[in-house]
């Protein structure tokens, strides 16, 4: 599998997209050349709606013809087939479960709070900062246990787990910006901090997480459209 | 090594019963503790502090929770039946449906026997329509996981039992045989599959009663 050409492997994404981020960072980790396909926000193109008619949402990997869609299964899969390259999940099962659990609470907890704190005002607000705060809170306390005093959850090296978590990192800046507040803080998830540094930095993840100023641009364009 | 297995869960339960089923399948020896969710144990509670939910799997100690994560855990880290498919396409396509079913289907459904009236033509509506996909994906197969059962199966336990209590409880019919005929001999073949049959929760009544009593009896009319 190692050698497929880089049109065997497609991405349909978006570049704001955290999710369309994860599936490029596994790439990146496993030295995969693909072809980028970027979706514009306006309009879904014909390859989207026929890989994807279940949710017609990015990203989209192709590879070799066949769809898979998901960004955490897109990563998976892409761990399980080139193996050969480094491994994105742990090798321990009891380390594995630890990480998918904590990547579906960065999903089902963390980000749609983060989505609700980019338009909320007053009282909610005040609410949704904590709630994402005592997440993190959270967060940083399954790092300090996973990464073993290493740079990272997943040790020396990314993982799936900071590939799920890091991928949020620019709409998190973003946010912080634009709402005037602190989610990642040196006092309540020190070693988050020092993580989201180590990562930013980390090769696999160069030029992937958009600068916090073009997201926050983006995002006004959105509440424009939107008409808010 | 002496090995132990706990599962907390709950006997009603579509969440709880799928641990159960996969350990069965592996025919690995496990203590199981029933809950009483009005009054979680403080057990409970420190094996799963952050969702403190069943179900709670604890390898030596070691507590995993989340049906789905759980899974995973269980065939990685026991021999024997194979739970997930071998090739990482079909691994894909196991899991992208069963994330499916528990954040598309379970709500869908649940609001199509419980929701607001003046939206239940509606919530009818797209709860065939997500049934639809299962009708497809399932096609000729005789399980989601092919000529035996696996992962998705396991996961659609749900579709494959719990939905007939939902309608039953609720008055709402949502898996006809004329409009699902793939999805209904599927639901036959599960439900009478060794190894899934003698893990179903019993007194079916009471199971009915209890969905009855925590959210309703339903829109009016069974529109089917």
């Amino acid at each position: 599998m190692a050698n497929s050409s880089c049109s065997d492997i497609k991405v349909l994404g978006a570049w704001p997209s955290p999710f369309v981020m994860r599936v490029r960072i596994a790439l990146n980790i496993k030295s995969v050349k693909y072809e980028f396909l970027e979706e514009t926000h306006s309009s879904k193109s014909q390859l989207l709606l026929q890989s994807n008619p279940v949710y017609k949402k990015i990203p989209v990997l192709i590879h070799g013809g066949k769809p898979i869609c998901e960004s955490l299964i897109i990563v998976q899969y892409i761990d399980e087939v080139w193996s050969s390259g480094p491994s994105i999940l742990p090798s321990d099962p009891y380390d594995r479960a630890i990480e998918r659990f904590w990547a579906a609470y960065v999903d089902d907890k963390i980000f749609p709070s983060m989505k609700l704190l980019n338009t909320a005002q007053g009282e909610e607000k005040t609410a949704l900062v904590e709630q994402v705060t005592e997440g993190l809170v959270l967060l940083e306390e399954a790092f300090q246990k996973s990464s073993k005093g290493k740079a990272f959850f997943g040790g020396d090296r990314i993982g799936f787990l900071d590939i799920a978590f890091g991928s949020m990192l620019g709409w998190l800046r973003a946010i912080e910006k634009m709402g005037g507040v602190k989610l990642l803080d040196e006092a309540k998830t020190p070693g988050l901090v020092q993580w989201a540094e180590s990562l930013c930095g980390d090769g696999a993840v160069e030029g992937i997480i958009p600068d916090t100023e073009k997201l926050v641009e983006f995002a006004k364009i959105l509440v424009k459209m939107k008409g808010h | 090594m002496a090995e132990e297995v706990l599962l907390f869960g709950v006997w009603g339960s579509p969440f709880s019963r799928r641990v159960e089923m996969a350990l069965k399948l592996k025919g690995i020896q496990y203590k199981y503790f029933e809950e009483d969710l009005t009054n979680k144990s403080p057990t409970l509670l420190k094996y799963n502090p952050i969702h403190k939910k069943i179900p709670v799997l604890v390898h030596n100690g070691k507590p995993i929770a989340e049906s789905q994560v759980i899974l995973e855990y269980i065939d990685e880290t026991w021999k024997g039946y194979p739970i997930f498919p071998k090739d990482p396409y079909e691994r894909a396509n196991a899991r992208f449906w069963a994330k499916f079913i528990d954040e598309k289907c379970l709500p869908g459904i649940f609001n199509a026997c419980w929701g607001e009236e003046k939206q239940h033509e509606n919530a009818v509506k797209e709860a065939c329509e997500l049934l639809k996909h299962l009708e497809n994906e399932i096609g000729e197969k005789k399980y989601f996981g092919g000529e035996a059962i696996g992962f998705l199966d396991i996961v659609a336990n749900f579709i494959g039992f719990w939905l007939g209590i939902f309608e039953e409880a609720s008055g709402t019919k949502l898996l006809t045989r004329e409009e699902f005929p793939k999805l209904s001999n599927w639901v036959g073949v599960f439900v009478s599959s060794s190894g899934i049959k003698e893990n179903l929760p019993p007194a079916r009544d009471k199971l009915i009663a209890y969905f009855r009593s925590q959210f309703g009896t339903g829109s009016t009319d069974a529109t089917k």
